[in-house]
């Protein structure tokens, strides 16, 4: 059964084209995904993404047992409202999912997980928070929309009541905090997002969440569908769950070792596998790769290089750029001149340090 | 979506074929693949001499989200290519039955012509897939 956001009929009126996304019905586009791809670079776009899990952790011992759940070092959180970007591990290093973490106060922290990964990460999860006494609370009853771009705030702050403009203007990056919304509504506002540009990822009541859109779109926010997100966050150089990563790669292989925290005496989940890894000699690499010719690079392409073979990770056509890229996993050490398969034809690529954008224009040297 | 136009032939596939009147065939992809595809960025054309089966790939177009494959709705030799396509992909999402067409085959057997569906039955084939 295919699940639906409380945004759906909103979607399906502005002449979305739906797909099906983790079982989720889901707006791919609304006419040309490389337009919305534009509109968020250059100006602002919004996204429903009320598909995603929102998981409270409520209990005494919520942060020591985030210490344990995370490679990333909960305490890395000193203040309320900030966020922390995580992988959650399994004992073999594999990634169960990757997700961001809130500090809400002492006893409440606030997960947000992925759609598609719902079910085993809530199980997971909960299975590990038995040990702690913590509080697993999954909060379907939330929806929420990412308003991203270069004029993305100032058109979110316009909306917000006038008492919480000046706060929210000042949330510094990776931070959150409530504000009041249209007509008085509750939001929970989060300086974060998945484009590569600047905007909030904002939660709202389901039963508000239409309302707030159409607030968005009258304040000039472009609709964005989810192939825009896809181009805009492989742009941006941020890994996709399912397609960069999942329990068969470790982190060092997704190019998530900045995620990682070797801090002294902290036991998280997979530490002594990762730790294993890393003594051996990781085996694999992620990598950035640009194809100057024509043509365009995708998932399951294989790649050629002088160690053995690779393959495409996440791969498209980068609209900013007018010429496609993709991350590829290949096996580590000088891989020589690369090539990838397309079709039957070996056509060479150049690998290059990634993100491919950063503010709306491309990064040197790609 | 754009009207079908009456003298075009299809294949299942969403290929598009005219008889032209000097006996060649021009061929494309229809209004509603362009959609379902979304916007191309990307269209890998035949060479002009090689030699084209029916129901066989021919060319390629790539969208931002896949690939696809062009199917020749009819055998022959391909007498010329659509090289604003090389530019300007999106030439096909913008007139997917004028301007964006893709190749011009030289038939070898017109008759393979009278197999495909006529306008009316590729929009019934169209309306069904909707639903």
């Amino acid at each position: 059964m295919t699940e639906k956001t409380v945004l759906n009929a909103t979607h399906r009126a502005l002449g979305a084209r739906m797909v099906d996304f983790g079982g989720w019905d889901m707006p791919i586009n609304y006419g040309s995904q490389i337009e919305e791809h534009h509109a968020v670079r250059r100006d602002a776009g919004m996204f429903d993404v009320s598909h995603m899990t929102v998981v409270d952790l409520h209990g005494a011992r919520t942060r020591e047992f985030l210490r344990h759940l995370l490679a990333n070092n909960i305490d890395k959180l000193k203040a309320h409202g900030k966020a922390l970007y995580s992988c959650m591990l399994d004992e073999r290093g594999g990634v169960i999912d990757d997700l961001i973490a809130y500090y809400l106060g002492e006893e409440f922290f606030r997960l947000v997980v992925n759609a598609a990964t719902r079910a085993k990460d809530l199980a997971w999860i909960e299975r590990q928070a038995k040990a702690f006494d913590v509080q697993v609370k999954e909060r379907p009853e939330f929806a929420m929309i990412a308003v991203q771009g270069p004029h993305a705030r100032g058109k979110v702050l316009g909306l917000l009541h006038e008492v919480d403009r000046p706060r929210i203007e000042k949330l510094g990056k990776f931070a959150a905090a409530a504000a009041q919304g249209p007509h008085g509504m509750p939001l929970f506002v989060a300086r974060t997002g998945y484009t590569g540009e600047d905007g909030f990822e904002i939660i709202v009541p389901a039963e508000h969440a239409v309302a707030l859109w159409e607030a968005l779109a009258a304040a000039g926010v472009k609709p964005a569908g989810l192939g825009a997100r896809d181009t805009l966050r492989l742009e941006a150089g941020m890994n996709l769950y399912g397609q960069d990563m999942d329990e068969s790669v470790s982190p060092w292989e997704a190019n998530l070792g900045w995620t990682i925290a070797l801090d002294a005496g902290r036991d998280f989940i997979g530490r002594a596998a990762l730790e294993a890894q890393k003594a051996a000699g990781v085996p694999r690499v992620m990598v950035g790769l640009v194809l100057d010719e024509k043509g365009v690079l995708r998932h399951g392409q294989k790649v050629l290089t002088a160690n053995g073979e690779g393959e495409i990770l996440s791969g498209s056509f980068a609209p900013t750029l007018d010429k496609a890229v993709a991350f590829a996993r290949i096996p580590a050490g000088e891989p020589g001149a690369i090539r990838v398969d397309i079709r039957g034809r070996e056509v060479p690529v150049r690998l290059v340090k990634y993100p491919f954008v950063r503010d709306g224009k491309p990064c040197e040297g790609i | 979506m754009s009207e079908i136009p009456g003298d075009l032939k299809f294949l299942k596939s969403h290929e598009w074929a005219r008889a032209e009147d000097d006996g060649l065939v021009r061929v494309g992809i229809s209004d509603h693949a362009q959609g379902q595809l979304g916007d191309l960025v990307y269209v890998e054309l035949p060479e002009v001499g090689s030699a084209v089966k029916a129901g066989a790939g021919a060319a390629v177009v790539e969208s931002v989200k896949a690939a696809s494959d062009i199917y020749s709705p009819v055998s022959g030799e391909v007498v010329a290519v659509n090289e604003l396509l090389n530019d300007k992909p999106e030439t096909i999402n913008e007139d997917a039955f004028g301007e964006g067409w893709i190749f011009l085959v030289r038939p070898s057997d017109r008759a393979e012509l009278d197999e495909l569906l006529d306008a009316n039955d590729y929009e019934e084939l169209v309306e069904n897939e909707d639903h």
